[in-house]
């Protein structure tokens, strides 16, 4: 049966009609149009899909939107516009850590995730905080670099 | 479209629970993997969902005099996060799949899920944990090693969901965690070792052993436990070989498509004995 769930959607609140048990992923990506998500393996494991639910880094393909009552949900679409992202994108291309561009949503969002608990991660702390994002492309190298120099050069923001 | 529920409390989730038979959903990180679809499909679902994850009475973590009590749903970022878990709990809980897994995972759902390769089982067992298990009918407590019985499998009746997990406070101040596995993150484990102890002038007070992903449940071994007790350095010594082969009857791991038996044996009883060397 269908419900209605009521979520806060990149700073929107927004109510939708749907089936409890429909991924978050596709509801974004289909119903929201907002097509940033990227589905890597729809098993968890990638994090290619990977949103912020509540501050909290999550891949949404293991999300029911049903379990979202009330939840504030971030996407890559919606954290394009702040300051901290173009930090972020800035160093992104300066490192080189960007390929077939793929896994970079999800790389920017546990970036995030992972300024936001700690503004200055170690090499190791970055790694660990992108543990669980699959790169095909670059051999994570660059990407750990990025990360290294967003915290460096976004003194303040995190 | 299958049913879903998301009942506003424990008591209405138990109700909906002993009306229908249904599949309770707290992190859903195994049951979206084991009902997932192609892409924009909703996933296969065969019985009504009831979510849990969000109950409030299942998510406190508390410590009484006897035990650390974790609420089922809490999620493992959340039991890695809490002061009143100890060190040795959230290593355990750290080296478990991602970060991302880990924000919506559950202990609940690791525990009855009853993987054999489940990584915060070895822990648990070795803990002597009880499960609190709750219908609407009533309260019952049940060791660890009693409720899993084989893999995937529970004694949980249809109306049970499990509540609380009770680990028992207690004294070790020696311990050994190794999760064998392809990658540091999101590994599925080979095997894993837990093994702590407490020791008090030159001898083993208390010991425990546990071993995962080695048999169809964890292996531990009271009896080979109570044989290290009073040991000191210089018996012990001698003893670990003995000890090692008795384990090795009982660490039956297959072949599958993550690991041969033979590396898994042979891991595990290096891991042992490399705790065993160096508990005194």
């Amino acid at each position: 049966m269908k419900k209605v769930i009521n979520l806060i959607l990149n700073n929107k609140s927004v109510s939708i009609e749907i089936d409890p048990l429909r991924r978050l992923l596709d509801v974004l990506r289909e119903d929201f149009e907002l097509t940033g998500v990227k589905e890597g393996c729809g098993e968890g494991e990638c994090g290619a899909c990977s949103v912020l639910i509540n501050g909290r880094l999550i891949n949404s393909c293991m999300v029911p939107i049903g379990t979202l009552e009330g939840a504030e949900v971030l996407t890559i679409d919606g954290f394009k516009s702040t300051e901290k992202y173009k930090v972020l994108e800035e160093c992104f291309k300066e490192a080189g850590s960007v390929q077939c561009g793929f896994c970079t949503p999800g790389m920017i969002m546990a970036s995030e995730a992972l300024l936001r608990k700690n503004p200055k991660p170690s090499e190791e702390e970055i790694r660990e905080g992108v543990s669980g994002n699959l790169c095909r492309c670059t051999g994570y190298n660059m990407i750990i670099d990025a990360i290294m120099l967003a915290a460096k050069r976004g003194e303040g923001l995190w | 479209m299958v049913d879903s529920y998301r009942p506003i409390n424990f008591k209405e989730a138990l109700k909906l629970l002993k009306n229908n038979d249904c599949i309770l959903f707290a992190g859903g990180t195994d049951l979206m993997v084991k009902n997932k679809r192609w892409s924009g499909i909703v996933p296969s679902f065969k019985k009504p969902v009831i979510f849990i994850g969000h109950l409030k009475e299942i998510k406190g973590i508390y410590k009484d005099e006897n035990s650390l009590r974790i609420g089922s749903a809490c999620s493992l970022t959340e039991i890695a996060e809490n002061k009143n878990v100890p060190e040795f709990i959230k290593n355990v809980i750290l080296d478990m799949a991602s970060p991302a897994t880990r924000n919506i995972a559950t202990i609940g759902g690791n525990i009855c899920n009853a993987s054999p390769a489940g990584d915060t089982l070895p822990l648990l067992y070795a803990l002597n944990t009880v499960l609190v298990l709750e219908s609407t009918t009533g309260e019952r407590e049940v060791p660890i090693e009693k409720f899993i019985i084989g893999p995937g499998k529970t004694i949980i009746n249809k109306d049970e969901i499990l509540k609380e997990i009770l680990i028992p406070i207690n004294n070790f101040n020696n311990f050994s965690y190794k999760k064998v596995g392809t990658r540091k993150a999101t590994a599925l484990s080979k095997l894993s070792f837990f093994g702590t102890s407490e020791t008090h002038d030159g001898a083993i007070k208390d010991i425990r052993i546990a071993f995962g992903a080695v048999a169809p449940t964890v292996v531990r071994a009271k009896d080979l436990e109570n044989k290290l007790k009073g040991i000191d350095k210089y018996n012990l010594a001698n003893m670990i070989t003995k000890i090692s082969n008795e384990y090795s009857k009982l660490i039956n791991p297959i072949d599958d498509q993550r690991s041969i038996a033979k590396y898994r044996k042979k891991v595990s009883l290096n891991l042992l004995e490399k705790f065993l060397r160096e508990v005194l």
